[in-house]
This record gives structure tokens, C-alpha cells and sequence, in this order.
């Protein structure tokens, strides 16, 4: 491999890397002050770039390569992908949703863009110290965003309960990583993964590894019980990031687990889908019930975002290598669908919050009349969410839902199928708000450009994923093929 | 011609979804014109229905067999052999029928009667009758269950939006949403089940291949998934509690399609998928889908009998006539149990065929019917029975209208509920007696409600004008008493009142259409 390949494979991240130095730099240099309009449109065009390079990569059939400790294949590529579109729609909608609301808009987009390195760089890990220094990473960049209203009490408070509750988890997670260390003398996932054996005392110490590490992957993804941090910070963040770390930080998490415990712990695989497959329950239920009663759309938003934890996690707690539904593809066309259609949800909260200054179920009262194409996106978005065909969501419960009743796991397919039907209740009420309530205000809603184009996007997205889900499987099927192949 | 053949049932399914979506683009201002394209547009499906059943009838007479026709089968997801594959034989042609037909007159009546947004109504009254047709010619798993939940998000807008405030419509909606929603998870569940067991999501290649043996655990499993989702849709007892609920809340023309075409659905579940997929698992329970039939049929027209609520009580009728497909259904799947050969087989096709009848019978009469309480509740502003009475000597055409709807609905010869009855009956009792026995008592509850409650509540005695004071005409102007049906009511009631007495002098044209598929049937089950 010479210098131009490595330059070449690792062209995402090279990309995203000059594009966070080049938006700071230019935000700094520049005089006038415009709103951080134009760290923005570099931001998307650095985001843009990124996106073709890790799509030339992936589609250019590329298979396993292991540049430094990052593995460059089309499992990591397409998590890759993934983050920079939800970076980029999230960016978009800033534009002016973040107008005047900080000063510091050029750095903003910077950590967007850093965050979006810092999964490509996290999903990428073929090492240990790699996963805990690629999360680490995030986790930085997150910790500010969510308290990047300064002056508001409440996103202090989200950016230093996510920074207490990070920290804990990131400490527990470098134990884990510790024992497998300790155990192996290696920090190489491949390596461990040769060495473990799942015999007598060293299946304990792995089951401890095993929790341990779940501290820091479950942390990203808000599974249920390392959620805590979720309501709060997702109510207090400044909307856009919210939809961030609920998407692309969330998809992350499952990323890392995946990669680690397919790679690293296969011959433990029937413990840690077992404890998965709890997490999944408690997940499910627990996010479920609480998103019941709440009112403010951003909270209830992050209970439903811990109750899909639940079911994408199913994939992995149903991982199935060889089987008609493997799991694990379960998992990353899960991720995908719902990285669409739960932006989606949390663009329509920016703009209504835009428009009125509230993230309160009443301020949806009678959108239908108001702004009817921001309550038929809404609904789009919950539908989806729901899991309703054809939408995007659909297939996503459906790949889970198959590998868990391939796996012949009954109970817990009983348990999903449950909790679908108990998530609806509260995603229609919303819908029943906008549509049955008449509202006391009358003003229609404006949307700015930047968020009708990121709406449009997503939504157009749920509803393709939905009708024309092949190329989508397929490429899926080649994401995980690799991993499947080298790891179990 | 082969071309349009290809095309008719892609057709009658999309074109809805093509005026749904002109609909969004027209001007919210422009009411008339809405309610005008909407109501010309559903004209071409309702054609097209029509020369799907001429067409489909003079090809069966060449083939001499009951078979799929209009097959069309293209790949849709190929990872998954997900096939957009449709069809349709003797049991669909005639539900696509009156599918068409109710949604024609459902749109025709609503541009008289509906007032506030409009152009959502249209829209979604079209969009509706996309995810109905669609389950009636889907013949693949997955295509039949994203039409089977398509049809939920227009029906709950429906009842939602255009309930009265005092019939709690969100409520009603959000359960109706729920209930059927719980029921159609499991039966994601059990399709998953079919294809990891056959290898395909075709619902004629599983039933071909065969899924797991009878009695294994995955088996009985995946049958009662199906079983209560079709079951809620049907209703059947115990599953039933959504649908009084519902059924008052729903807009007049929701009310139609909602009894004479979504239930069926459940019932039209049974047939196409249940019964020729797990035969044998039905077979051997048959005799408790005959039952929970039974028990509908009577606790139905008992419930029925105390209702003050002229809706209500005509919500629950639907129970107790669904409890009549359900029993004719269950009674056939029992039949295969028994070695009884060429007699017991017979009984087994006129209990289908009976129980295919009573669907589509059911669905013109209790259509007229929700038709007729909308009729007199856009004059009255009441459903309250007691409210009501000596209606017949004012009112006097749609006193006649009522009459006719009423007397089909319990069963008299000569009109179309009969016919229904009696094969249902006939074939039932030569299988489960008992049960049948018992089922006739509903017979006798049918026609006290409809006699003592609706025809002489409303109709007998003396009319007294101090009771009721505030009328309106039935576009609702303001009318100083009750006026008689406007010509718009009998353009939407009279083609349903004339099919109930033609169907009923002469059921054939419709009973040959179901017997050839339902020997079919039975023929391949028995091989």
C-alpha cells in the first residue's frame, strides 16, 4: 500500500478534518460577522465532499483494509455515510435556527464537523484504545454543543449532566477495555478475538468485560439502563444537536458495540446477545411507558429515541450469521431509516419552536391549518417512527422483528410487537394534536429555506427507503457481510 | 385488451392514490371542485370493477374454472422476494365491486353532507379506498399487510376530524387505530413465521408448499397471530369493543365504508390467507372461530335490542351479521376435519359460500343503513331513539327506504340478507348443529331490533311534532319539521335498495362468482 492509497482510503476523514480547521479559520479571520452563514456553507460543501469520497469508497467495492488501526471497509463506511448526512441535515437546518442564538456560530459548525471525524474515526477502530479514543472524541465535541447556549440554565445543565455522565461511562468502559487487555495482552480486536476463549473463569471475566464496555457504547446510544442522561440533555441541547446526538452519536454507539463484540468477543457471542437482549426489553418498555405522559415533544422525543434503542438493538441481541435475516443488517437499515425519519421529527420541533419559542404539545394544536406541510411531514415522520408500511421505519422493524423470530427468541418478539403498538399511542397523539385540536392562534408558520430543504430531504428519504428498499438492503447486505465473515 | 387486462387491477387500485394526490394540489377554497373531481373520478375505478366482474365472469365460463386471473407479478424488493403480485378470482371481483360502488356513493353523499374540511376529506376518502382495493389483491404477505395498515391512517383521520364532538371521536379513533394496529404486529410476526418456514412471501406458493405441520408449536402460533388480527378487523367476540365506538363517531360516509368494506377485510383474511395457508391448524379449530361466530351472531342482536342509539345499535347489528361470516367460515374449516366425504363438502361450500355472501350482502344493506341514520340525523341532530316516532306517515319515502334496508338486514326472502342466511345456515348445520341451532336465536333477536326498535320506534305511533323542534333538510338548511329524503339521498340509496331486491330474487349473479373460487378451494384443500 503506498502513500497515495492510504491518502486515498482515508480521504473521508482527510476531508472532514481540513474542513473543521478551514471553517475555524475562516470564521476567525473573517471580519464582517454574517451569522456564521459562511462556516455553514463551507461546512456542507466539506460535508458534501466527505459524502462522495466514503460513496466512491464504499461503492468501489472496496474490501477490508486496515490503514493504521482504522479498518476501511464497507461496514464502517457505511456508518461513515451515515454520520456526514446527519451532520449535514443538521447543519442545514441551523442556518437559521442558530441565527443570533450565539455568537459563536463559526466554532459550532466546526464541532459539527469535528463530530462527524470523530465517528468515522470511532466506527473505523480496529483497536481498543482506537473505540475509546474515537468515542472520547465525540463525546468532547458533544458535551460542548449541548451547552452551547450559554446563557440558558437549561443547556448548561444538558451539556454538564451529559459531561458527568460521559465521564463515568467513558472511565468504566477503559476498565472493561482493561480486562480484555489484561486477559489477552492484546488491544487488537482481531487479536482478542483469536485469543478469548469463552472457557471456565475467562467466560466470567469476559461477561465483566462485557458490561463494562456496554457502560460506554450504551451511554451513546441511550440503552436502557445508561440512559439517564437522555431526557435532560436532549430537552436542554439546542434542538438541532439534540436531533444530532439522537441519530448520528446514537448510531455510533451501535457501531462500536457491534464491531467490538462480533470482532473481539465472538466466542461469547450467546452471552452478550443474551444481556442485549435484555438491555432491549428494558429499553423498549421503559422508554415506552415514560414517553406516554410527556408533553414537551423534545423529551418525549428522547424517551421514544430510548425506546428505538430497544428495537435496533434487537439486531444485534438476535445476530444470526448465515441466517435469512442476520441481525445485524436488522440493525443498520434500522439505523438508517430512523436517522431520516427521527431528524426528520426534530426538524418540524425546530421549526415550530422557530415560530412560537415552544417545545410544548400545545403549540401543535390545529398545525394542519397553520402550516399544513409541516403537520403532513410531522406525520410522516411518526408514521414512520411507528413503523407503519411503506415508510422508511417499517423496514427497519421488520429486518429486527425477522432476525428475533428467526433466532426463535418468542418472547421478546412478543415483547417488541407490545411495545410497537404501545409506541403508537403516543406518536398519534402528537398527530391528533395537529389534526383534531383546534388551535387559538391562527398565524401560518414560515420555514426558513435551510429547513425545508433538510425536511425535504428527509422526508423524501422515509418515503424511498420505504417504496424502493432494495438498493438500500443490498447495500446493507454488503456492509455486513465483511464483518460477519472475519468476526463469527 | 390483454393490455388493459394486465392493467385493470393496477389500476383500480392507484388511480385513487393519483386523486388523492391532484386533490392535495387543488386550491382548499375551491370546495365544489374538489367534491366534484373526487366524485367523477371514482367513477373509473367503479368501471373499471364492472368490467373486471364481466370480464372475469365471461373468461370463467370459457376456463371453466374459479381461478386467479389478472395476475400480474413483478419483483418489488428482490433481496427479500418481495413481489408486487396481484390478482383476482371469484372471491375479490365482487368485493372490489362493492368496495367501488360504496366509495362512489360514500363521495357522492359527502359532497352534500360535509361542510368542513373538505378538501382533506376528499382527499383521504380516496386515498382510503387505495388501501382497500389493495388488500383485495394483494397476493403477496407483505404487499397485503402495507395495504392492510394503509387503510388504518385515512379511517383514523375520518373519525378523528369529522366525528361529533359529543361522540368522542378521538377517542374512537386512537382505539380503533390501536386495536387494529395490536392484531396486525402479530401478524408481521406470523408472516415472518410463513416465509422462514415456506421461503416465500406468495400467499398462493406457501399455500402450495405447505408451512409447518399441523400442531407444532410455530403452527398454532402463527395461526392465532392471523387468527386475531383478522378477528379485531372483523370484528369478532371478544374483540369487538372498538367498533361501536368508532362506528358512532365516524362521518356518515366512514360509517359505510367502514361496515361494508373494512370489516371485511378480516373476514376476507380468513379465506385468502388463513384458511388455504394453515388448513389444517384451522380445521382443527374451527370449531372455536364457529363458536366465537356463534357467540357474536347472538350476544350481537342482544346488545343491538338495548341500544337508545339509532347508530349504536346499527354498529353492533354489524357484530352479530360478521358473527355469520365467521361461523360460516369456521364451520367449513371444521368440515375438513371430518372424513365425510362428498356430503360434508358440500355443506363445507355452501358455508363458505354463505359466509362470502353475508360479506357482500351485509356490506350493501348495513351500507344503506349507516346511509339512512345519516339521513335522518343531518335532519334531527339526534340518533336518540326515543326521540323519534309516527316518522312514517312525514316521511314516507324514507320510511319505505328504511323498510326495505331493515327487512334485508333481518333476513326476509326475497331480499338479499336472506340468501346470505340461509347457505351460511344450510351448510353450518350440517357440520356444527349445535352451534347453528343456537346461531338461529340471532335470527330471532335480528328481527325484534330491527321491528321494535328502529321500524316502530321511528316509524309507528303517532307523530308528535312538540318532541323534535329543531329540523333541518337533509343539506342542512333549516326546515320547520321533517322533511323527506332529498333527491341526492335516493340517487345514494336506491341503487343499494335495488340491488338488495334483485340480489334477493336472484343471488346468482354474485353466488357464482364466490362458488367457483370457494369449490376451488375446498378442492385443493382436500387434495
Amino acid at each position: 500500500m503506498n502513500a497515495l492509497d492510504i491518502l486515498q482510503l482515508l480521504s473521508p476523514e482527510l476531508i472532514l478534518a481540513l474542513t473543521g480547521f478551514v471553517v475555524v479559520s475562516v470564521d476567525l479571520a473573517m471580519r464582517r460577522r454574517d451569522e456564521g452563514r459562511t462556516a455553514a456553507t463551507i461546512a456542507l460543501l466539506g460535508l458534501g465532499g466527505a459524502l462522495v469520497a466514503t460513496l466512491l469508497l464504499a461503492f468501489a467495492g472496496t474490501s477490508t483494509v486496515e490503514a493504521f488501526t482504522l479498518a476501511i471497509d464497507p461496514y464502517s463506511l457505511f456508518f461513515k455515510a451515515l454520520a456526514i448526512v446527519s451532520v449535514g441535515l443538521v447543519i442545514l437546518a441551523s442556518i437559521s435556527f442558530m441565527r443570533g442564538k450565539s455568537r459563536y456560530l463559526g466554532e459550532y459548525y466546526a464541532l459539527l464537523v469535528f463530530a462527524a471525524l470523530a465517528i468515522s474515526l470511532a466506527v473505523s477502530a480496529t483497536n481498543l484504545v482506537m473505540v475509546y479514543l474515537g468515542i472520547e472524541f465525540l463525546s468532547i465535541t458533544s458535551y460542548i454543543l449541548a451547552s452551547y447556549f450559554r446563557q440558558d440554565l437549561r443547556s448548561q445543565e444538558a451539556g454538564v449532566k451529559y459531561f458527568l455522565y460521559g465521564a463515568v461511562a467513558g472511565a468504566v468502559m477503559l476498565y472493561g477495555i482493561s480486562l480484555l487487555y489484561g486477559a489477552t495482552g492484546s488491544v487488537d480486536l482481531a487479536t482478542v478475538g483469536a485469543l478469548f476463549s469463552a472457557e471456565g473463569d475467562q467466560r466470567l471475566l469476559g461477561i465483566a468485560a462485557i458490561i463494562l464496555l456496554l457502560a460506554g457504547f450504551g451511554f451513546k446510544a441511550s440503552l436502557v439502563p445508561f440512559h439517564q442522561w437522555a431526557p435532560d440533555t436532549y430537552e436542554g441541547a439546542p434542538t438541532p444537536i439534540t436531533a444530532f446526538l439522537s441519530t448520528a452519536s446514537k448510531a455510533a454507539g451501535f457501531a462500536v458495540a457491534g464491531r467490538v463484540f462480533m470482532v473481539a468477543l465472538p466466542n461469547l457471542v450467546a452471552d452478550w446477545t443474551a444481556i442485549l437482549g435484555s438491555l432491549a426489553i428494558l429499553s423498549m418498555t421503559l422508554g415506552n411507558l415514560v414517553a406516554l405522559k410527556q408533553t414537551n415533544l423534545k423529551r418525549l422525543l428522547a424517551y421514544s429515541s430510548i425506546a428505538q434503542a430497544g428495537y435496533i438493538v434487537l439486531g444485534l441481541a438476535a445476530l444470526n450469521p448465515g441466517g435469512d435475516f442476520d441481525g445485524v443488517g436488522g440493525l443498520l437499515i434500522y439505523l438508517l431509516a430512523y436517522l431520516f425519519t427521527n431528524i426528520g421529527a426534530f426538524l418540524v420541533v425546530m421549526a415550530i419552536e422557530q415560530h412560537s419559542g415552544s417545545v410544548d404539545l400545545a403549540a401543535y394544536n390545529g398545525l394542519i391549518k397553520r402550516a399544513p406541510a409541516l403537520a403532513l411531514w410531522m406525520t410522516l415522520f411518526l408514521l414512520s417512527l411507528a413503523g407503519i408500511p411503506p415508510l422508511a421505519g417499517f423496514f427497519g422493524k421488520f429486518f429486527v422483528f425477522a432476525a428475533v423470530v428467526e433466532r426463535n427468541l418468542l418472547t421478546l418478539a412478543a415483547i417488541a410487537a407490545v411495545n410497537a403498538v404501545v409506541a403508537a399511542f403516543y406518536y398519534l397523539n402528537i398527530v391528533r394534536a395537529m389534526f383534531f385540536v383546534e388551535s387559538e392562534e391562527q398565524k401560518p408558520v414560515s420555514v426558513a429555506a435551510g429547513l425545508s430543504a433538510a425536511l425535504a430531504i428527509s422526508g423524501i428519504m422515509v418515503l424511498v427507503i420505504g417504496i424502493a428498499a432494495q438498493p438500500f438492503i443490498t447495500w446493507i447486505s454488503r456492509s455486513v457481510e465483511m464483518v460477519l465473515v472475519s468476526g463469527m | 385488451m390483454d393490455l388493459l387486462r394486465n392493467l385493470v387491477l393496477t389500476l383500480i387500485v392507484f388511480l385513487p392514490l393519483v386523486g388523492t394526490i391532484v386533490v392535495m394540489f387543488m386550491p382548499k377554497e375551491n370546495e365544489r371542485g374538489i367534491k366534484r373531481f373526487a366524485t367523477w373520478w371514482s367513477l373509473l375505478p367503479l368501471a373499471l370493477s364492472i368490467f373486471l366482474a364481466v370480464d372475469y365472469w365471461v373468461g370463467f365460463v370459457a376456463r371453466g374454472a374459479g381461478d386467479m386471473a389478472y395476475e400480474v407479478k413483478l419483483p418489488w424488493i428482490p433481496a427479500l422476494d418481495v413481489h408486487y403480485h396481484i390478482g383476482a378470482d371469484g372471491l375479490s371481483v365482487p368485493l372490489i365491486f362493492l368496495t367501488a360502488l360504496l366509495t362512489t356513493l360514500g363521495l357522492y353523499y359527502s359532497a352534500r353532507t360535509i361542510k368542513k374540511r373538505v378538501k382533506e376529506f376528499f382527499a383521504l376518502f380516496l386515498f382510503l379506498s387505495t388501501g382497500m382495493f389493495g388488500v383485495f389483491v394483494s397476493l403477496d404477505l407483505i404487499l397485503f399487510y402495507v395495504f392492510w395498515e394503509i387503510g388504518l391512517v385515512p379511517m383514523y383521520f375520518m373519525i378523528g376530524i369529522w366525528g361529533q364532538q359529543k361522540d368522542r371521536p378521538q377517542y374512537a379513533a386512537i382505539k380503533f387505530f390501536l386495536y387494529t394496529l395490536a392484531g396486525s404486529v402479530f401478524m408481521l410476526l406470523a408472516i415472518i413465521g410463513i416465509y422462514l418456514s415456506a421461503g416465500t412471501f406468495d400467499i398462493i406458493e406457501a399455500a402450495e408448499k405447505g408451512v409447518w405441520a399441523a400442531g407444532t408449536l410455530a403452527a398454532t402460533l402463527s395461526f392465532w397471530a392471523f387468527f386475531v388480527a383478522f378477528a379485531i378487523k372483523v370484528p369478532s367476540f371478544p374483540f369487538h369493543t372498538w367498533l361501536p365506538d368508532a362506528h358512532t363517531a365516524a362521518p356518515t360516509a366512514g360509517s359505510v365504508i367502514l361496515a361494508g368494506v373494512l370489516l371485511k377485510l378480516g373476514a376476507y383474511g380468513f379465506l385468502r390467507i388463513l384458511l388455504p395457508i394453515f388448513p389444517e391448524t384451522f380445521a382443527y379449530f374451527g370449531w372455536v372461530v364457529a363458536l366465537l361466530g356463534v357467540i357474536g351472531i347472538v350476544y350481537g342482536a342482544f346488545v343491538s335490542l338495548a341500544q337508545t342509539d339509532l347508530k349504536r345499535l346499527i354498529a353492533y347489528s354489524s357484530v352479530s351479521h360478521m358473527g355469520y361470516v365467521m361461523l360460516g367460515i369456521g364451520a367449513a374449516a371444521f368440515a375438513l376435519n371430518s372424513n365425510g366425504g362428498e356430503g360434508m363438502l358440500n355443506n363445507a361450500a355452501m358455508a363458505i359460500n354463505g359466509a362470502a355472501l353475508q360479506m357482500f350482502m351485509h356490506g350493501i344493506i348495513t351500507g344503506a343503513l349507516f346511509f339512512l341514520v345519516g339521513v335522518i340525523y343531518e335532519r334531527a341532530h339526534t340518533r336518540d331513539l326515543a326521540q323519534f316516532g309516527g316518522l312514517s306517515s312525514v316521511v314516507p319515502v324514507f320510511y319505505a327506504t328504511m323498510m326495505f334496508a331493515g327487512f334485508a338486514s333481518l333476513g326476509l326472502p326475497g331480499l338479499a340478507g336472506f340468501w346470505a342466511e340461509f347457505f351460511t345456515f344450510r351448510g353450518a348445520f350440517g357440520i356444527v348443529p349445535v352451534l347453528a341451532t343456537v346461531g338461529v336465536i340471532g335470527i330471532v333477536i335480528t328481527a325484534a331490533y330491527i321491528l321494535y326498535r328502529i321500524i316502530q320506534s321511528v316509524f309507528l305511533g303517532e307523530y308528535d311534532a312538540k318532541k323534535l323542534t329543531h329540523w333541518s333538510t337533509g343539506a342542512g338548511e333549516h326546515a320547520d319539521g321533517p322533511t323527506d329524503m332529498m333527491r341526492f339521498e335516493k340517487v345514494t340509496l336506491w341503487p343499494l335498495v335495488a340491488l338488495m331486491i334483485l340480489l334477493g330474487i336472484y343471488p346468482a349473479p354474485v353466488l357464482n362468482f364466490f362458488n367457483t373460487t370457494a369449490v376451488a378451494l375446498l378442492g385443493r384443500l382436500v387434495n
